[in-house]
C-alpha cells in the first residue's frame, strides 16, 4: 500500500511554545489510521496542520506525492482532501439535505444532481430518514453524521475525521463505527484523530500515538496497547513498569 | 513657507485637540476592550452631551465646566442603563445584532436631537472662550490648554480606578475572561454596565471640554466619532495608552495636514489612515486581538 | 412549469404593485411609491450581501452614490444618452464593490471590523464629492429636465413606476434564481460557517467579493433611478448615511436573506415614516425633522430584540407553532 499522505518532520511552534515537535508520518492509501494521545498532546494541532487550517512552522505536507502545505483549505477539497470538526455546527435554517449539498457542490454544479448526491450520501451516514428536517433539528449523533454527510458529499479520497465520536454515548458509538468502516470499504482513506479507545482498536489498521508533540510509538492497535511508552504518556511515568510488576505478582 | 511660529502653534494646537480626541477614544476602546463591542452610538451620545451642556447653559447658566458635576454622573447613568436595558436584552449576546442595537441607537439619539433642536448650528458664550495665554512667542487657547490638564487627570483617574478599586479589578478580570470572571462571582452584566457608563462618562467630560470653543449641532458627534473610530483602531482596540497616544498623534495630523491641505482634505486624510489600518493592521500599533 | 414556481411568487407581488399607481393617482403618493421601491431596490442589494452572505455593510451609500453620480456625469458632462450611460454606472458601481471587497476580505475583516470600513469608504466618497468640481462640489450636480422616454425621464410618474418595478423585478427574479443555485448555497454557507464552507471546498475570498460586486450593482442602479427620477444630486444625497441605512434596514425589518425581505420592509418603513410624520405634523403643528428615523431606529432595536428575522421570519415562526 502506497502512502496517499505524508507528514514530513512537520513542527509547529506558537510563540515561546512547541505544539508539535518534528512529526513525520504516513497515511496509507485505503486503510484507517489512528492517531491518539493524551489530552494537550498536539493531535489537534497537528490535524490541523494536515488539514490546511495552519501553515507549519517547518516541515511538509504531501498528499499524492504532490506538496500541499501551501495549499489553500478549499482547494485541498478539490484535490480530494476532507475533513469533519469536532465541534459541529450544521448550517443553520438549512436542511439537512441542503447541508449536504453544499460539499456535493463541490462535484455537481447543477441543483438538481446536487440534491440527488446529497440524498445518495445521506442513505450512506443512515440520515435518509432526516433529509427534509431543519439541520437544527438533529440530535448530537444526528449532527455527527451530518458532518460525515458533508464532508463525504465532497467526493474525498482522504477523509480527516476530528473526533467524530466524541460526545456520543456507547450505543451511539456502536452504530457509527460500521458507518466509518463502510466509508473505507467504499475505497475512501481515513485518517481518525480519536480519544474513544474501543473505536480506536476497532477501526484501525494502523495507529501513530502522539505525546507532547512528539510522535512516539506506531503499529497496529494491539502493538500500541502493549508499548510502554505509550503507557506512560497516559498514565504517567513509571507505569508501564508498575503494570509489569502487577501482572507479574498476579 | 510657514514660519516656524505657525508650525509650532499648529502642532500645539493638534496635540490639544487630539488630547479630547483621546478623551472621546478612550470611552470607546474601553467598551471595546471589556465588552467587545463597537458602539456605533458613541458619537450620538457625544453630541447629546454637548447639547446637555448647551442647555444647562442656557436655562441655568451653568459654566461648562461646572455643568461636568450634573453631566459626568448623569451619562454614567444613561450609559450604564442603556447597557443593561437595552444593550443587553436586544442582542442575545450576538455581535452582529450588538452592531445594529448600537446603530439604532445611534439613529434615534442624532434624529431626536435634530428633531427638538433642528440643524441649526449653535454655540455657548463664555467670558474665557477667546481667551489665550501666552507662551514665549505663541498665544494658545485657554480652554484648549485646560482640556489637556483635565484629560490627563481623568486619564490618571481612570487608570487608578482600574488598577486599585475593587469594580476596576472586575472590570479587568472580565476583560481578559469574561467565563473566568463570572465563575468567580463577578456580575459580567453588572460590569458591563459599568463599563459602558465609564465610557459614556467619558464623553460627558469630553463634552464640557469642547462646548466653550466649539459649536454643536446634531450631526457634529458624527465627525469625532469616526475620528475616534480611526484613534482606536490606530492605537489599538481596547489599549488605554493607545488611545492616548493615538489620539494626540491623530490630533496633530489634522493640524498639519488642515494647514497644508485645507479642511476638507485633511479630513479625508484621516479616513485613509483609517482605513489603511483596518486593512493593513487592524490590531493598531499598541493593538489587542482584532 | 414546476420549474417556474418559485417565480410566480415574485410576479404576483410584481403584479399587485404594478396596479397600485393605477389605483392611487395622487402625485403624492405616486412619489412616494417610487422612492419606497426605489430604496427596495437598493435594500435588495444589500440584502445579497448582508441577508443571504451574512456580511453587514454600513456604507452601501458609495454603490449607491456612485451609480448616481455616474448616470448624472456621464449625461451632463459627457452629453452620453441616460440609456447608454445606465450599464456603465452600474458597472461602475460594481467596480467599486469588487475594489471594497476585495481590500476588506483579503484583509480578512469581518463584523463590526467591516461594518467600520464600509462605512469609512462611505464617507471619504462623500468628502471627495463634496469638493471635486466634476459632481459639482457642494452645490451638487442637476439633470437637465428632458421629457422624453429616450431619455429616461417621464412625463407620467406611473410610466417610471413601472419602469422601476422592471428593474426590482428583474433583480428579485435574479435573486431568486442564485437563491436556489450554487452560487446561493455557497454564500448561505459561508454566512453561517466559513471553515466549514471551506473545508467542503468552497472558495470563501470569492464568493464574498462576487457577493459585494453584485450587491454594489444592485444598488447602483437604485442610485442611477434615483438620480432619473429626482434629477438633483449632492453628496449627502447620494453618499449620505441616510441611504446606507435605509438599506440596510429595509432587509432586516422585512425578513433578512429572504427575496422579499426588502421590498416588505421598505414599505413598511417608510409607510410607518410617512404616517408618523403626518401624526406629529398634526400633533405640533408643523413638522418635526427627523421623527421617522427616531422610530426607525426603535424599529430595528425592536426588530433585532423581537424578530432577527424580520416580519417575515416572525410569519414563518407563527406558521410553524400553528402547524
Amino acid at each position: 500500500m502506497s502512502a496517499l499522505l505524508e507528514v514530513e518532520a512537520v513542527t509547529m511552534r506558537f510563540g515561546g511554545l512547541t505544539a508539535v515537535d518534528n512529526a513525520t508520518m504516513a497515511v496509507p492509501e485505503g486503510a484507517i489510521t489512528g492517531l491518539i494521545g493524551p489530552n494537550g498532546a498536539g493531535k489537534t494541532t497537528l490535524f490541523a496542520v494536515i488539514s490546511g487550517f495552519l501553515a507549519p512552522t517547518a516541515g511538509r505536507v504531501r498528499y499524492r506525492g504532490e506538496d500541499i502545505t501551501d495549499l489553500a483549505v478549499h482547494v485541498r477539497a478539490e484535490r480530494g482532501i476532507a475533513r469533519t470538526f469536532q465541534v459541529v455546527q450544521p448550517f443553520a435554517g438549512l436542511s439537512v439535505r441542503e447541508n449536504i449539498a453544499v460539499g456535493a457542490y463541490l462535484r455537481h454544479a447543477a441543483r438538481e444532481e446536487a440534491l440527488a448526491a446529497a440524498g445518495a450520501v445521506a442513505e450512506r451516514v443512515g440520515l435518509a430518514r432526516m433529509l427534509d428536517q431543519q439541520a437544527g433539528a438533529l440530535t448530537v449523533a444526528g449532527r455527527k453524521r451530518l458532518e460525515l454527510a458533508r464532508a463525504l458529499a465532497t467526493g474525498p479520497a482522504l477523509l480527516l475525521l476530528d473526533e467524530v465520536l466524541a460526545g456520543l454515548n456507547p450505543s451511539e458509538i456502536r452504530d457509527m463505527i460500521p458507518v466509518i468502516r463502510r466509508i473505507r470499504d467504499d475505497g475512501i482513506t481515513i485518517l481518525i484523530v480519536e480519544h474513544v479507545m474501543q473505536a480506536v482498536m476497532n477501526l484501525c489498521d494502523r495507529v501513530h500515538v502522539i505525546a507532547q508533540g512528539r510522535l512516539i510509538a506506531e503499529g497496529t492497535p494491539a502493538e500500541v496497547a502493549r508499548d510502554p511508552k505509550v503507557i506512560e504518556a497516559y498514565l504517567g511515568h513509571g507505569a508501564a513498569e508498575r503494570m509489569l510488576r502487577v501482572q507479574g505478582d498476579g | 513657507m510657514y514660519s516656524p511660529e505657525i508650525l509650532l502653534t499648529a502642532v500645539l494646537n493638534g496635540l490639544m485637540t487630539g488630547s479630547v480626541y483621546a478623551l472621546i477614544a478612550l470611552g470607546l476602546t474601553l467598551v471595546y476592550g471589556v465588552l467587545h463591542i463597537i458602539n456605533f452610538a458613541h458619537g450620538a451620545t457625544l453630541t447629546a452631551a454637548m447639547f446637555a451642556v448647551y442647555v444647562l447653559h442656557g436655562a441655568a447658566g451653568l459654566d461648562p465646566y461646572v455643568a461636568m458635576i450634573v453631566t459626568v454622573p448623569g451619562l454614567f447613568a444613561l450609559g450604564y442603563a442603556v447597557q443593561r436595558l437595552v444593550i443587553g436584552p436586544a442582542s442575545h449576546g450576538d455581535d452582529g445584532n450588538i452592531l445594529l442595537v448600537t446603530l439604532g441607537l445611534a439613529i434615534i439619539i442624532e434624529n431626536a436631537l435634530l428633531a427638538w433642536f433642528r440643524s441649526d448650528t449653535r454655540s455657548i458664550d463664555v467670558p474665557y472662550g477667546f481667551s489665550v495665554i501666552e507662551v514665549g512667542t505663541l498665544f494658545l487657547s485657554l480652554p484648549r490648554v485646560i482640556a489637556v490638564f483635565v484629560v490627563l487627570l481623568v486619564a490618571l483617574l481612570l487608570w487608578l480606578f482600574l488598577a486599585r478599586s475593587t469594580t476596576g479589578q472586575a472590570i479587568r478580570a472580565v476583560a481578559k475572561e469574561k467565563t473566568g470572571a463570572a465563575l468567580v462571582g463577578i456580575d459580567v452584566g453588572h460590569i458591563y454596565a459599568v463599563t459602558f457608563g465609564l465610557g459614556a462618562a467619558c464623553l460627558a467630560v469630553a463634552a464640557s471640554l469642547l462646548m466653550p470653543t466649539f459649536l454643536v449641532n446634531p450631526r457634529i458627534g458624527n465627525a469625532f466619532v469616526l475620528v475616534a473610530f480611526t484613534i482606536v483602531v490606530l492605537g489599538g482596540m481596547g489599549s488605554i495608552a493607545g488611545a492616548l497616544v493615538g489620539g494626540l498623534f491623530i490630533g496633530v495630523v489634522e493640524s498639519l495636514s488642515g494647514l497644508f491641505m485645507g479642511e476638507s482634505l485633511g479630513q479625508i486624510g484621516i479616513f485613509l489612515i483609517f482605513i489603511l489600518v483596518l486593512l493593513f493592521r487592524p490590531t493598531g500599533l499598541f493593538g489587542a486581538k482584532a | 412549469m414546476s420549474r417556474l414556481r418559485p417565480h410566480a411568487a415574485i410576479l404576483a407581488l410584481l403584479a399587485v404593485l404594478a396596479v397600485l399607481p393605477v389605483m392611487f393617482t395622487s402625485g403624492t403618493v405616486q412619489n412616494f411609491l417610487i422612492f419606497t421601491l426605489i430604496v427596495a431596490l437598493a435594500g435588495q442589494g444589500w440584502n445579497l450581501l448582508g441577508g443571504y452572505g451574512g456580511q453587514f455593510s454600513f456604507g452601501h451609500a458609495s454603490f449607491f452614490g456612485t451609480g448616481a453620480y455616474a448616470i448624472a456625469i456621464l449625461q451632463e458632462r459627457l452629453g452620453l444618452n441616460p440609456w447608454v450611460a445606465l450599464p456603465v454606472a452600474i458597472g461602475l458601481g460594481a467596480l467599486v464593490g469588487a475594489v471594497i471587497g476585495t481590500l476588506a476580505f483579503q484583509a480578512r475583516l469581518r463584523g463590526s471590523y467591516f461594518a467600520l470600513v464600509t462605512l469609512a469608504f462611505a464617507e471619504v466618497f462623500r468628502i471627495t464629492a463634496n469638493v471635486l468640481p466634476v459632481t459639482g462640489g457642494a452645490a451638487g450636480i442637476l439633470i437637465r429636465l428632458k421629457l422624453d422616454p429616450l431619455n429616461f425621464q417621464f412625463a407620467d410618474r406611473a410610466v417610471f413606476h413601472w419602469v422601476t418595478l422592471v428593474f426590482l423585478g428583474a433583480v428579485m427574479l435574479l435573486i431568486r434564481t442564485l437563491e436556489r443555485r450554487r452560487f446561493g448555497a455557497r454564500l448561505v454557507a459561508v454566512r453561517e460557517n466559513e471553515d466549514a464552507a471551506r473545508a467542503l471546498g468552497v472558495d470563501v475570498l470569492r464568493v464574498k467579493i462576487a457577493a459585494i460586486t453584485l450587491s454594489a450593482a444592485i444598488t447602483a442602479c437604485a442610485g442611477c433611478l434615483y438620480a432619473q427620477k429626482f434629477l438633483y444630486l449632492d453628496s449627502m444625497i447620494a453618499y449620505g448615511p441616510w441611504i446606507s441605512i435605509e438599506a440596510l434596514l429595509a432587509p432586516i425589518i422585512g425578513g433578512l436573506g429572504t427575496v422579499f425581505g426588502p421590498v416588505l420592509g421598505a414599505f413598511v418603513l417608510h409607510g410607518i415614516g410617512e404616517l408618523t410624520k403626518t401624526w406629529i405634523a398634526t400633533l405640533t403643528g408643523g413638522a418635526l425633522p427627523g421623527v421617522d428615523l427616531v422610530l426607525f431606529g426603535v424599529l430595528l432595536i425592536v426588530t433585532v430584540g423581537f424578530a432577527p428575522r424580520g416580519i417575515l421570519g416572525l410569519v414563518s415562526r407563527l406558521r410553524v407553532r400553528a402547524a
